[in-house]
């Protein structure tokens, strides 16, 4: 035995916090801190269930879309939603919480996911401005989340930014067509965009200086950027791209800082998101019930599969 | 912009337009009346199943009956395309700017989602039906018909084994599951005999197969699933329904009300 005073738990963190700086990954069989796996747990989770609420405001319009390939398209986008909200949950199992654990803090109205989903989607419009603008803002999010330091996590983050890039570029070119169409066409990208635009700003959370999780998720790599510099780089990404569709940024006070080389946007309504984020927004009680219901209706048919499965697996062993 | 501040993600050029199976042929008149049958018994199918997607029993459901809306989709684009070489409309002005008596789906594809166990049974029977259909008609002297099956029969295979297992699943599950799975197939089954009934469009045209040489392969594989799942055939009558001449379910009408509503809201527009 060594003489020396460090702790068994010490060494541990020594040698997490030396793979942390050596930008080594993290994964499931490496100790790790509790407050860290408590974070990626939270981090996680809540990712997945917004993968899965998030795939409501555009399932209602599937069954509506103006195009046999829109609909397919859609189709295949809110899909891959499902197929996110899988390699999450499976993801976030590794650290050791299991998906029904995860299943009920989401439809008992426990778990959190992100607020952008409990606005509407009234029209199909609101197709393009999702794709463009809340996955737009996802990806700035999500890149730097592939080399998070928790392996599952980040190469999770890899494939599902493939695909959202793809989700991305077909709400671009929804709204291309609608901004080339029609004026009743145009008018309706317009509205969508001015409803999702902000929305998708607060997507990356509050300014730095009120983010009290930021730092310590900064210094264990799971997140690159802060909330601000995230917001900053997605602004300058959709500016030029609101000249290609030749419609209104609804921020009026936008400009280009030539001293700081940065956009200077407007003012974000916080009070708006932490109005949302407490349960106020428009379809909070519906996105819930929603998926609470799915759940209650499916149940006998879970009951089913797993006391096949069983019946099964005592055929075989009685056999064997 | 400084080199900076430049973004660094980009949108990537991804080619969006799944390409369809143009193979610049023209469908005779009867290739097309031919193919609006199957094409609408797979659009119409599509359309329910889609409503599953954020609904189903669990997130692997999500994903397979999304999938399978997806492939039928796309077998109705194909079929549709390929029918509107002879109509002069494209896919889009056939799924949306055709009224309920010009639709030429089965009642079977328009039977409602109902609870998961009806969307089993109505997919078991569709499938074992489209699987032995796009098996002949993959040999059919119609090369546009022929192409379209030889691609769909793939897809096909699989719609059926997910309905099969499910079925397996669900009657051999709990007693709940049994009931629910039995009482679907009997809602179901008075759907099937049409869809082997021939017609004047089978008298003169030979590059399909005709319905009543379907029913002996189709029955054997479903008496097979009932029988390994310990499923009594239902034994029930004949529905008289006759979607291939137009006349529909109640079933329809909504559906397509819904499918239609905001590309007849902008009958100009594209999209």
């Amino acid at each position: 035995m060594s003489t020396t005073v460090t702790s068994p738990d010490d060494e541990l963190q020594a040698d997490f916090d030396a793979l942390i700086e050596a930008e080594q990954r993290i994964e499931p069989r490496d100790w790790m801190p509790e407050a860290y796996r408590k974070t990626l747990i939270r981090q996680i989770s809540q990712h997945a269930h917004s993968e899965i609420i998030g795939m409501q405001p555009e399932a209602n319009w599937i069954t509506r879309a103006p195009s046999l390939k829109r609909k397919a398209i859609l189709m295949a986008k809110v899909q891959d939603e499902a197929g996110h909200g899988l390699y999450l949950y499976s993801a976030a199992q590794t650290l050791g919480i299991a998906r029904d654990t995860m299943t009920e803090q989401l439809i008992e109205g426990r778990a959190r996911y992100s607020s952008i989903f409990n606005y509407p989607t009234p029209t199909w419009a609101d197709m393009g401005a999702i794709g463009w603008l809340v996955d737009g803002a996802a990806i700035c999010n999500q890149v730097p989340l592939c080399r998070a330091s928790y392996g599952p996590y980040g190469r999770a983050m890899v494939r599902i930014c493939k695909e959202e890039s793809f989700h991305q570029r077909q709400g671009f070119e929804i709204l291309l067509e609608l901004a080339n169409g029609t004026p009743e066409q145009k008018q309706m990208a317009q509205d969508a965009v001015n409803r999702w635009y902000w929305p998708s700003l607060q997507m990356f959370g509050p300014p730095d200086d009120e983010s009290p999780n930021s730092a310590q998720s900064m210094a264990w790599k799971i997140k690159r950027f802060s909330n601000d510099e995230l917001r900053q780089r997605f602004v300058g990404m959709l500016v030029p791209q609101f000249e290609a569709l030749g419609l209104e940024c609804p921020d009026k006070d936008l400009r280009w800082n030539e001293e700081t080389e940065q956009w200077d946007m407007g003012e974000i309504d916080w009070d708006e998101f932490f109005d949302v984020l407490k349960g106020h927004g428009h379809c909070n009680a519906q996105r819930l019930q929603h998926r609470r219901q799915a759940h209650e209706d499916g149940a006998w048919v879970r009951e089913a599969a797993a006391e096949y499965a069983r019946k099964q697996s005592a055929q075989l062993k009685a056999v064997a | 912009m400084s080199a900076e501040t430049e973004p660094s993600v980009t949108v990537t050029d991804v080619e969006l337009d799944a390409e369809l199976t143009s193979t610049g042929l023209v469908a005779s008149a009867d290739e097309a009346e031919y193919a609006l049958r199957i094409g609408d018994d797979s659009l119409i199918l599509a359309q329910q199943l889609g409503w599953w997607i954020s609904r189903a029993p669990e997130l692997e459901e999500d994903l397979a009956l999304g999938n399978i809306a997806l492939d039928l989709l796309g077998h109705a684009r194909n079929l549709l395309h390929f029918a509107g070489t002879a109509l002069g409309k494209t896919e889009d002005e056939l799924a949306y700017f055709r009224d309920e008596h010009e639709f030429r789906s089965a009642w079977l594809f328009e039977q409602p989602n109902g609870d998961f166990g009806h969307t089993i049974a109505r997919g078991l029977l569709t499938s074992a039906f489209q699987f032995e259909l796009y098996t002949q008609l993959a040999e059919s002297s119609s090369p546009g018909l022929a192409g379209i099956a030889a691609k769909s029969v793939k897809e096909v295979a699989y719609h059926r084994d997910h309905a099969v297992q499910w079925t397996l699943r669900l009657a051999g599950g709990t007693d709940e599951s049994r009931s629910r799975i039995e009482r679907a197939l009997i809602n179901t089954w008075p759907y099937l005999d049409e869809l082997f009934r021939d017609d004047e469009l089978h008298e003169r045209f030979d590059a399909a197969p005709r319905p009543s040489a379907l029913r002996e392969p189709v029955m054997n594989v479903l008496r097979q699933v009932l029988a390994e799942a310990e499923l009594d055939e239902p034994k029930t009558s004949e529905s008289s329904g006759d979607g291939r001449h137009g006349h529909h379910s109640t079933y329809l009408g909504p559906i397509l009300a819904e499918m239609q509503v905001l590309a007849r809201r902008h009958p100009d527009a594209s999209w």
